[in-house]
Order: C-alpha cells, then sequence, then structure tokens
C-alpha cells in the first residue's frame, strides 16, 4: 500500500557510483545542486543535463526509481510553477485576463524552476538510492567533524540522523500493517470528505505514535545497555579511507562546478 | 464452498530487483464451519495468503471466491466482505487507539453503519465472548495488561459479526495461561456460533489440538492439506520445511522405534496416553477425557470467561 517513499531507499547494486567514498557522493550532491542554480543559458542547462544523466548511467540505478521520488513534489513543482507563470513581472505579456498577466519571463522562469527542482530531486535521490544510510550518516559526521572544534555536536547528529534514516522503512512497515488492521475494521482511509479523511487519521495515528514512542524507549535502552554513551572516544570498525576512484571523483567535480562557473559569466544566451 | 481460491499468485514487486513470488499458483477451499490451522515458517506466504481472504491484498493472478462470489469483481463491495471474514492481524493490541475499551471495539460496528447502541450490544457482546471483565470496559485500552490488550483487540473484530475469523498468531508473546485462555474462547467461539475459524500459528501442539484441518505452506505454495494427523505422518518433510510435528508425535515414533507397539498418530497428549494404555491392554480412563478435545480444559475456559 505505501512504499513510494524513495527517500533514504537504497537500491543495491554494484557500480563506480555505489563504491565512491560517501564523503565524495555528498560533497558531489551538493556541488551538483550549486551548479543547477548556478549555470544561466541554455548551454549551462545541457551540460547539467549531460553530467545528471551520466552519473544515472554509471549507476546502474534503473530511471523508474528516480522517478519515483517525484510523486512527492508534484505539488510544490505545481504551486511554483503557478506562482511564478503569474507573478514574474516582464515586459514581453503573452496573455492578460482580468488582473493576471502571463510574461514571457514568467513562464520561461516557471520552466527553468521546474527543471531545476526536478534535477534537485534526481539528484538528491540519486545519492540516497546508491549509498547506505549508514555509510552516508558516516561521510556527513566525517565531513562535518573540524565543527566540533566550535562544540557542535556532530557525532550526535549524525547518529539521530542515522536512526531516524534507519526507522523511516520500519514506520513505513508500522504504518502499513496498522493502516490494514483497521481497513480490517472497517475504516475508510481513500474516499470521504476532507475533513472527515483528516479524522479518519485518527485511528492510524495514534497506534503509530504510540509504537514509534515504544520503540524509541527501546533502542535507547537497548544502546545504553551496550555503554552508548556519545563520540567521545569512539572508534570505527570501517573507517573511511579514499581510494584512487575517490579522488578521480573529485577531479570531475571540481571540473564540473568550474564549468558550471564559466558557464554563469560566459554563456548568456537563449534562455 | 464458503471461501475458494483459484491459481491464485502474488508477487511483491514485480519487475524490481526486490521482486519474491509470495504466493506461486494457491488452490484452496475452505468450507463453512471448519476450525482450520494454517503452519509455516516465517516468510513462507502465510501472512500474504490471509491477508488475501478479506481483499486487504490484490492477486497478482488468479480468483477469489467468497459464497461464489468474485470478491475482486467488478461490482463487488469489499468492505462488506471485511465484515464477513473478520482478520486479526499478528499483535492486534498494536491497533487499539480510542480512549476507552468499549469505543474501541465500537469502531468496526460503527464503520459498518450500526447507531451508536446497536454498536454498543455487539461491542459488549463481543467483550463478553473474549471473556473480557465487565470493570474495565471504561478504562484506557493502554492501560491494560498484555493478554487483555490482546482479548480487546480481538472483540474489536469480532464486533463485525464476521462469519469467517481469521486470527495470525493470536498467541504470540503470551504467558501459558494467557495463551491457553484465548485459544478456548477461540474454539468456543467455533463451536457456538459456527463461525469457520482460520488460525495462523507456530505452535504444532496448538493446531494439533483445536484445528481439524492442517494446511502447510511453504515458498508460497500448500504442500500438505488434511486433517492434523495426516499432515504430521509427513513429519520428516515438515522438519525441512522449518516446521515440526508436535513432541507428543515424536515421543511416540521413538516408542515405536524401541520396540514398543503403539500407535505412532497421536497428537495430543491425552490421545498419546490413550494410545499407550491401549497398547498395554489398560483400561481407558473416564470417557470424557478420551475426547481429543478434553473437556477439563473446556470447563477452565468458561470460569474465564464469566470472570
Amino acid at each position: 500500500m505505501l512504499g513510494e517513499i524513495t527517500l533514504g531507499q537504497y537500491y543495491p547494486a554494484d557500480s563506480v557510483i555505489h563504491r565512491l567514498d560517501p564523503r565524495v557522493k555528498f560533497v558531489g550532491t551538493l556541488t551538483f545542486i550549486v551548479a543547477l542554480f548556478l549555470v544561466k543559458g541554455f548551454l549551462g542547462y545541457v551540460m547539467v543535463t549531460l553530467f545528471l544523466l551520466g552519473v544515472i548511467k554509471a549507476s546502474t540505478v534503473p530511471f523508474g526509481m528516480m522517478l519515483r521520488g517525484m510523486k512527492a513534489i508534484i505539488f510544490i513543482l505545481l504551486i511554483t510553477a503557478v506562482f511564478n507563470v503569474f507573478l514574474t513581472p516582464g515586459e514581453i505579456v503573452l496573455v492578460k485576463v482580468w488582473k493576471l498577466t502571463i510574461t514571457r519571463e514568467g513562464v520561461l522562469q516557471a520552466v527553468r524552476m521546474a527543471v531545476r527542482l526536478i534535477y534537485l530531486v534526481i539528484g538528491s535521490s540519486l545519492m540516497t538510492l546508491t549509498t547506505t544510510p549508514n555509510s552516508l550518516t558516516d561521510g556527513m559526521e566525517a565531513l562535518f567533524s573540524p565543527l566540533k572544534v566550535i562544540h557542535v555536536p556532530v557525532h550526535e547528529i549524525a547518529m539521530m540522523m542515522s536512526i531516524a534514516l534507519r526507522f523511516i522503512p520500519i514506520l513505513t512497515e508500522e504504518t502499513d500493517r496498522i493502516m490494514k488492521a483497521q481497513i480490517a475494521r472497517g475504516a475508510d482511509f481513500k474516499t470521504g470528505s476532507f475533513i472527515n479523511r483528516i479524522k479518519n487519521m485518527v485511528p492510524l495515528l495514534v497506534p503509530l505514535f504510540v509504537s514509534a514512542f515504544q520503540r524509541a524507549n527501546d533502542l535507547a535502552m537497548a544502546m545504553e545497555a551496550r555503554c552508548y554513551h556519545g563520540g567521545e572516544g569512539r572508534t570505527r570498525m570501517k573507517p573511511l579511507r579514499y581510494t584512487a576512484a575517490d579522488r578521480v571523483g573529485y577531479l570531475v567535480l571540481a571540473l564540473f562546478l568550474a564549468a558550471a562557473i564559466l558557464l554563469r559569466i560566459f554563456g548568456g544566451g537563449w534562455i | 464452498m464458503q471461501l475458494e481460491l483459484k491459481d491464485v499468485s502474488f508477487i511483491y514487486n514485480p519487475g524490481m530487483v526486490y521482486e519474491v513470488k509470495a504466493l506461486e499458483h494457491v488452490n484452496l477451499a475452505i468450507e463453512k464451519g471448519q476450525f482450520i490451522g494454517i503452519i509455516g515458517h516465517t516468510g513462507s506466504g502465510k501472512s500474504t495468503l490471509i491477508q488475501h481472504l478479506n481483499a486487504l491484498m490484490k492477486p497478482t493472478e488468479g480468483q477469489i471466491f467468497y459464497e461464489g462470489e468474485d470478491i475482486w469483481g467488478e461490482k463487488y463491495d469489499q468492505k462488506a466482505l471485511r465484515t464477513q471474514v473478520g482478520l486479526v492481524f499478528q499483535y492486534p493490541e498494536h491497533q487499539l487507539f480510542e480512549t476507552d475499551v468499549i469505543t474501541d471495539v465500537m469502531f468496526g460496528p460503527r464503520n459498518q453503519g450500526l447507531s451508536k447502541d446497536e454498536a454498543k450490544v455487539r461491542a459488549v457482546r463481543a467483550l463478553v465472548q473474549v471473556g473480557f471483565p465487565e470493570q474495565y470496559y471504561n478504562s484506557s485500552p493502554f492501560e491494560l495488561s498484555g493478554g487483555q490488550k490482546r482479548r480487546v483487540a480481538i472483540a474489536g473484530v469480532l464486533a463485525m459479526d464476521p462469519q469467517v475469523l481469521i486470527l495470525d498468531e493470536p498467541t504470540a508473546g503470551l504467558d501459558p495461561a494467557g495463551r491457553d485462555e484465548i485459544l478456548e474462547q477461540i474454539r468456543f467461539l467455533h463451536e457456538e456460533r459456527g463461525i469457520t475459524i482460520i488460525l495462523v500459528s507456530h505452535s504444532m501442539e496448538d493446531v494439533a489440538r483445536y484445528a481439524d484441518r492442517l494446511i502447510v505452506v511453504n515458498d508460497g505454495k500448500i504442500p500438505f492439506d488434511g486433517t492434523p494427523k495426516e499432515v504430521f505422518s509427513h513429519y520428516r518433510e515438515l522438519e525441512a520445511m522449518g516446521l515440526a510435528a508436535p513432541q507428543i508425535t515424536y515421543c511416540m515414533h521413538a516408542l515405536k522405534e524401541r520396540g514398543f507397539d503403539v500407535d505412532v498418530t497421536a497428537d495430543t497428549v491425552e490421545e498419546a496416553r490413550d494410545n499407550i494404555l491401549k497398547a498395554l491392554g489398560k483400561p481407558l480412563p473416564a470417557p470424557e477425557n478420551a475426547d481429543k478435545k478434553p473437556a477439563g480444559k473446556a470447563k477452565k475456559s468458561g470460569r474465564a470467561g464469566r470472570r
């Protein structure tokens, strides 16, 4: 019934991208997002698209898996598109109805934002699809560890994140089960008015919260029983180490970012 | 035929890396009033199978009929079916959500469109049937003990007045006394109300004691389907599937191997005792105890029900 949530869902495969160090992938995703919002002009979008397609191809993850994440943002996508179309001021007016005007700039802006949002989601789900949640948080912890100097609890934050990610599938499963149990008792989650549908969520949400708190409690107990006391003096079984492939990865990213900056400065034309 | 599965297959995540064939061409016919036990190791497809029976899952292939009607037919009302085929999930107490017991049990009947008063009558009857003590009708379900929560949850399904009651490991996590009480209540429902019971269990002893038909699920198929005695006679094959026969059946086989000429088919302790007495040529004890389903046990549950 559920299971449409791709975020935090790892797609097991053995590809170049899967084998990359999580730090490279994290920095890579950030670089990609920055580049995505940096580029200007037709050529810029072509370059970003090619880069994205190249990484998708290298990851061997089926394209359909990435599109699954789209469902969640369709609503946001529509809203931004509508706002951009109607509220962007511009000189070339295409349509004018009552107080609403559609300008050429508005349409272009809407298309640009839509493309950016779609690429953003695909880019970040590419990271979560090719990296297990655990190695992802390991990577983040390593990247942010310099912040420990100014007393940011990096390890604790990373631990919280990996626990949260770890529990997404568990809670999804749990939701599915409770939903089915209530449907078996005649509950209806799909039809009825908006208010009614919200009311109908109560039989789902109450048991879900109860079990989430119970699980949190059990997990805290289990961690204490194994003497967990935060990041101080904690070592790793598999410390992160860069390989040659990771260095190549950084090089590719640097070139990509440089190209994006150059295209921002020199690549005006067209859009 | 009350429930019938025709060539039913179910595949999780078809066309993906995670593709799992949970059911493969299952054919099954369930008659009204049967007490059926379903056994199978974890992940064998039992849960998938029972969720097909009340239209919570739609088969990838094949058809399911309830009282002769295709439950995935165009105009079929699956919501109405679910009140006919009640399903109690594993750890059903996790689905409790109301502020008091009686309102929680009324949730099902209310969804059937009954008035508050009618629903309350049904709820009280269901709570009595599962032997839930009256003084706690207005307490919060979250304050109850595990066994009592389980009763409330079972009553929640029972209050819809189903013709078929499916229970997925209703005794998991209960202490032996709680387990026996719940099972006796289920048998009581079967005998008094004549409803069809489908009991999923990991306890060979329990299914041997209560079920009159045993269905074994393994890798999405049904390798054995028959009386508990027939099924347990294949105990070597069952072991290969991660299952077993009741302990007492092994005892009887061991006796036979040591040269004691005894009927090895016994699957309850009482029956084993009788078989041994027979083999020794001693008289059987009082006839009421000779029954496969001992009256002594039933009496105990009767007391629990009134408590």
